[in-house]
Order: C-alpha cells, then structure tokens, then sequence
C-alpha cells in the first residue's frame, strides 16, 4: 500500500536564523496514528507545515495523498490543503466573531473549490453532537471553554472528511480530562474514518496511543535553536 | 463571493459599534457637503420663487429683511407696523393694486394673516373644502395648519394671547373656520388667514360689546354724557363673531390710523413700478418701499458665503476623518494578522482571504454612502418643511 506521506532529501531553513531541517526519508502509513516528538524547535510544526504544503522546502520532495505538494502553485496546494487536510492547532485558532456553527462550516465559506449545502450543514451539526457541543452552535467562542473551544476546531478540521489529520499539539493547552476527551474524539474519528492522524506533541502521556512514535532528534540540525512562528514560512503565499 | 461577504458581514456586526462609528463618520462626511448642497439650492429657490412672485412691499421704516420675511413667510418677527393709509396712498396713486397685510398674531404657532380677498387671487390660493371668507370672525386655513389643528369647516381655531399681561389689548378670539385651501407647497400652507378687520379685533382696536341701551346691561352703566356711556367691566364683551352679535362690532379711531405690517404693492407694469418706488425715496418718509427679490438676493448672497465656509470645513474634517478610518482598518489589518494565517493554513484562497478584509472595507463604505444618500433624498424631501420653519422662528 502506498504511504500517505512521503518524503525524500528534504532540505529546509527558515529565511533568517540558522535553524535547518533535514529528512533524507520518511513515510508514513496509510490509516496510521502517528506522533511527532523532539525538543522545541527541532522542526516538528514545521514538518506538519511541510506535508500540508504550508510551507516549501528549498530542495527534495514531499508527497501528500499521492500528490507532490512542492511541485503545486500555491492556488492548488491551498485548494488541496482545503479538501484533503484536516488541521487542529494547540491555540484552536477559532474566529471569535463566528459563531461556533460558522467556526465548524469556514472551510466552506473560505475557498471556492468547496461548496456549502444543506448536507454539509447537516454533518456539521452531526460532528457537534458527537463531541458533546450541539447546544453550543450559536455561541462565540470566547463562551466556550477551552476543551469546548478544542472540540469545535476538531469538527471545523474534520468536516471536509479529509484522508489526513495533521494536529499540532492538539491538547497542549487542555486540562487532563479535557486532554483525554479530544484525543479520543481525533482517535475515534481516524479509527471510524480510515484517516491518517499525525500530531506533534510534548506530552509523553499520551504516547501509547499512537502506533508509531517519530522521534526529531535524529532529523535536526540547528545552531540557533528557535520554534517556528508564524509568517516566517519559506515559499509560502499567505 | 456570498460566502466572503457573510464572514465579512459576522466581524462587522460582532464589532458592531466600531462598525456604528465607522459608517457613522463615513455617513457624516459624504452627507455634510452634499446634504448641504441641497438645503441651500433648495433654499434658494424658495426664497427667490416666492420673492419674485411678490413684486414690491411697503413697510415702515426698519429691518428690509424683516419685512420680506414676516410678510413672504409669515416669520414671527413682526416689522414695525405702518398705518393703514399707506395702502390708500398707493391706491389712489393709481400706480399699483394693493393687498393690506398684517401678520403679527397666532394660533398654537400658526401665524394668523390678516388680509383681503385679492391675497388669495394673487397667490393663486383655491379653496379645497367650504368657502372663502365672507364674515368678520371668519378664517381660512392653510392645507397644513388645518392637519396640524385637526380642524376644518365649521370648526373652531383660537387665537392665541400676545402677552398674560395684556388684559386690556390682544385676547383671544374664537374664529370660526369656514373653509381649507388647497395644498400649495409654500408658507401659505401653514397659515391661517383672515380677513384683515378680523386682525384688528383680535388687537382690540375693533370690538364688540352688549348693548348699553338695553335692560340687561343697565347695571354696567355708570353714567352717561350725551352720546357717550361709561360702563364697568361687567359689561359682557363678545369673544366671538356670530351672525347675532355681528352689529354690535364698530371701530375706534380713524380706519387710516390702523395698523398692517406691510402693503404689498402690484403695479401693473415696470414704469408704474419705477414711479411707486420713486415715491418713497424721501428721508422724511416713514414707509419704505422694498423689492423682496433684491433683499432675498442679498440674503442668499450670505446664505452662499456661509455655506463656502462650512464646505470648506466639512472637507477638511472628511479628510481627517477618512486618514482616521484608514489608520482604524491597517490597524486592523494588522491585530488580524494572526486570524489570516489561520485561514491560510486551513486552506483558504487568496482571493477569499482578501476579499474577507476588502469586504469589510467595502462594505463600512457602501453602508456611509447609502446612509448619505439617505439623508440627502429626506432633505431633497423635507429641507423645504425645515427651511420654511426657520424662516417663520
């Protein structure tokens, strides 16, 4: 079976600073959990980057879902990303203006390529219920609590039914019944869906669940030691 | 683009009164100049329509514009009053028809005109419900003083006092409404006319009392001096004109002594016009003689200097007020900068991630412009309502 992820002789360094990143080879398996580990800074958000096609690397190839992300135009790695990737972020990064309902449905609202109809509407309000937040679709976010805010960003990311999850530190910020309630909805959902789930994550806790364990310390190179931020994204069109 | 805009939509109506402010002032600087505009061509028309249609206007001494303004417009300022002679001078002058005007009394803020008949064949002024005034006591309403009063034929209107202390002058008379003009878009919309006898009995000057020679008023004479009775002031003075107490209304005095605030004169051509005018060019005269274009002119010719000035400052304030704007949607733009990444991230396009921001924009705009667009059709509708009220404060 051909991997979900694949990546050679990828190269990558970050405008300023001296931070680079180095992966002669990587694959990961179709229906896998997998969970990225290393030091801050070892380049574990930005190979998330990478794989999504966020970011671009100066030199080797990435190949997402059988598509060559460093070879798309950034239109199609956008379009590809909005259909194919489903994204969770330690901070939510939900739109405090939006209700939690518009939070779930934004990848409708916010790329052409996808199209906003009452089916969609109706697996929005399925997602909800099913993390327990259905009563909360008419909220604001900032009325949430936070594993209540990390919940809604779940559905938000897994409403487009994509083939791979990426979740970067998705319950760095959770309290730990909070922690365990999210990890097993992204496990639930990977498992139920035949979805690829990868996250990066500190928290040695929760290792066990994933299937395989991809340690940085044998990919990085780096002098001045920093954490990716954002903006700083190498051939990356915002 | 729908999907776009509803985000857009959602931001602006969560900050919703950063959005208020912001449409709010965009609102403010489109609509001050051009709302502006439009009050003062209005005005200006107004001024000189009903002004040309007035060819001259004899008053006493004083304010031109005061006169022009209370006798056009019925304004609340009353010139100080000429004599009724005035009017037969110009009469018997043989150079102008004459049309006596007084307009110096009111009725719950409606000015009260005396006049005469030939007022409303001048103006053109028809009578939509009942009749024109035949009887003292009478009066006829304008289309917009009888909707303010609530009032039409066979109803009554009152006038009001000048003063609580004037007991023994001006009180109020009750008139009996006896018709409704039709509406004629101008201030005579807003009067209620009479004749101009009927003026002088709400001042007092002609009144009418019971009659001394008869039984029931012997216990309000006090004495008699050959034609001449003196009687207390339990004699019952009529506060209103009937058909039945109609004869016991006389004058006092000589009629020429009789007050009006204005004659307005109609000479049949230019040359009568020119001699009328050369008749009133003594010093020693008390009555001027005005040509109420040429004051309203003058008047707009100050409207125009003002309305330049308040342009140029509306300008200046806009500019400021659109740096501001501005400043407030980069600021903006940058606190969001965050809130871009996300949608970057997740995969939204280009075009949708700025176009969310633009719309805003667009949006704020828009929202100013059609508000001020708004606001200068109510004033192209109503500015006339508001510049008529002004001139009658």
């Amino acid at each position: 079976m051909n991997p979900v992820v694949s990546i050679e002789a990828l190269e990558f360094r970050y405008r300023e600073g001296d931070f680079r990143l180095g992966i002669p080879e990587l694959a990961i398996e179709r229906d896998a959990t997998v969970a990225f580990i290393g030091p801050s800074g070892s380049g574990k958000t930005t190979l998330l980057n990478l794989i999504a096609g966020i970011a671009l690397p100066q030199s080797g190839r990435v190949v997402t879902e059988g598509v060559e992300v460093t070879s798309l135009s950034d239109s199609e790695r956008r379009d590809f990303r909005i259909a194919r990737v489903g994204l969770v972020f330690q901070e939510f990064e939900l739109l405090e203006y939006l209700s939690v309902l518009d939070n779930i449905l934004l990848p409708y609202r916010i790329n052409a390529s996808l199209r906003l109809d009452r089916k969609v509407r109706g697996r929005a309000r399925e997602l909800a219920e099913r993390v327990d937040i259905a009563d909360k679709l008419d909220r604001y976010p900032g009325k949430l609590s936070q594993g209540e805010r990390q919940r809604a960003a779940v559905c938000r990311a897994v409403l487009t039914e994509p083939s791979l999850l990426l979740a970067d530190e998705p319950t760095g910020n959770l309290d730990p019944v909070n922690k365990w309630r999210v990890l097993d909805i992204l496990f639930d959902y990977a498992e139920r869906t035949d979805t690829t789930l990868v996250a990066v994550t500190h928290d040695q806790e929760i290792l066990d669940r994933f299937q395989r364990v991809v340690d940085f310390s044998q990919f990085h190179e780096y002098g001045d030691v920093r954490p990716a931020e954002h903006g700083e994204l190498v051939g990356a069109g915002q | 683009m729908t999907q776009v805009f509803y985000v857009a939509w959602r931001y602006l109506a969560y900050h919703r009164w950063k959005t208020i402010t912001l449409v709010g002032a965009i609102t403010l600087i489109v609509y001050l100049p051009i709302g502006l505009r439009v009050l003062v061509d209005q005005s200006s028309r107004q001024l000189t329509a009903r002004a040309d249609a007035t060819p001259l206007l004899i008053g006493a001494k004083g304010s031109p514009l005061e006169l022009v303004l209370n006798t056009l417009y019925f304004g609340s300022d009353h010139p100080a009053p000429t004599r009724y002679a005035e009017a037969t001078r110009v009469t018997e002058s043989g150079l102008s028809a004459t049309i006596p005007m007084y307009v110096r009394f009111r009725a719950r803020g409606h000015p009260i005109v005396g006049t005469t008949l030939d007022y409303f064949d001048f103006r053109g002024l028809e009578v939509a419900d009942g009749r024109n005034l035949a009887m003292l006591g009478e009066c006829v309403l304008g289309s917009r003083a009888a909707e303010s009063l609530g009032a039409g034929p066979g109803d009554y209107v009152v006038s009001s006092s000048e003063s609580v202390f004037d007991i023994a002058g001006v009180y109020p008379l009750k008139m009996r409404v006896v018709g409704v003009l039709e509406f004629a878009d101008s201030a005579d919309d807003d009067a209620i006319f009479v004749d101009v006898k009927t003026a002088w009995v709400i001042q007092g000057l002609v009144h009418g009392h019971q009659d001394l020679n008869r039984p029931e008023a012997a216990a309000g004479v006090l004495g008699r001096e050959g034609n001449r009775v003196i009687a207390n002031a339990s004699v019952v003075q009529y506060n209103e004109i009937t058909e039945e107490n109609l004869e016991s209304f006389h004058f006092h005095g000589d009629l020429s002594d009789y007050p009006l605030t204005a004659v307005l004169a109609v000479p049949p051509d230019q040359r009568a016009s020119a001699l009328l005018q050369g008749r009133y060019q003594s010093d020693e005269d008390l009555a001027q003689i005005v040509t109420p274009v040429a004051v309203m002119e003058d008047l707009l010719g100050t409207i125009l200097t003002v309305e330049r000035f308040v342009v140029a400052g509306a300008v200046i304030v806009g500019l400021a007020t659109l740096a501001t704007a501005a400043l407030v949607f980069l600021l903006s733009l940058r606190l969001r900068r965050r809130e871009r990444l996300t949608l970057f991230k997740i995969g939204g396009s280009r075009l949708a991630v700025a176009s969310v921001m633009a719309s805003e924009v667009v949006v704020v705009l828009a929202s100013g412009a059609l508000l001020a667009a708004g606001l200068t059709l109510l004033t192209s509708q109503f500015g006339s309502l508001a510049i008529r009220a002004l001139l009658r404060t």
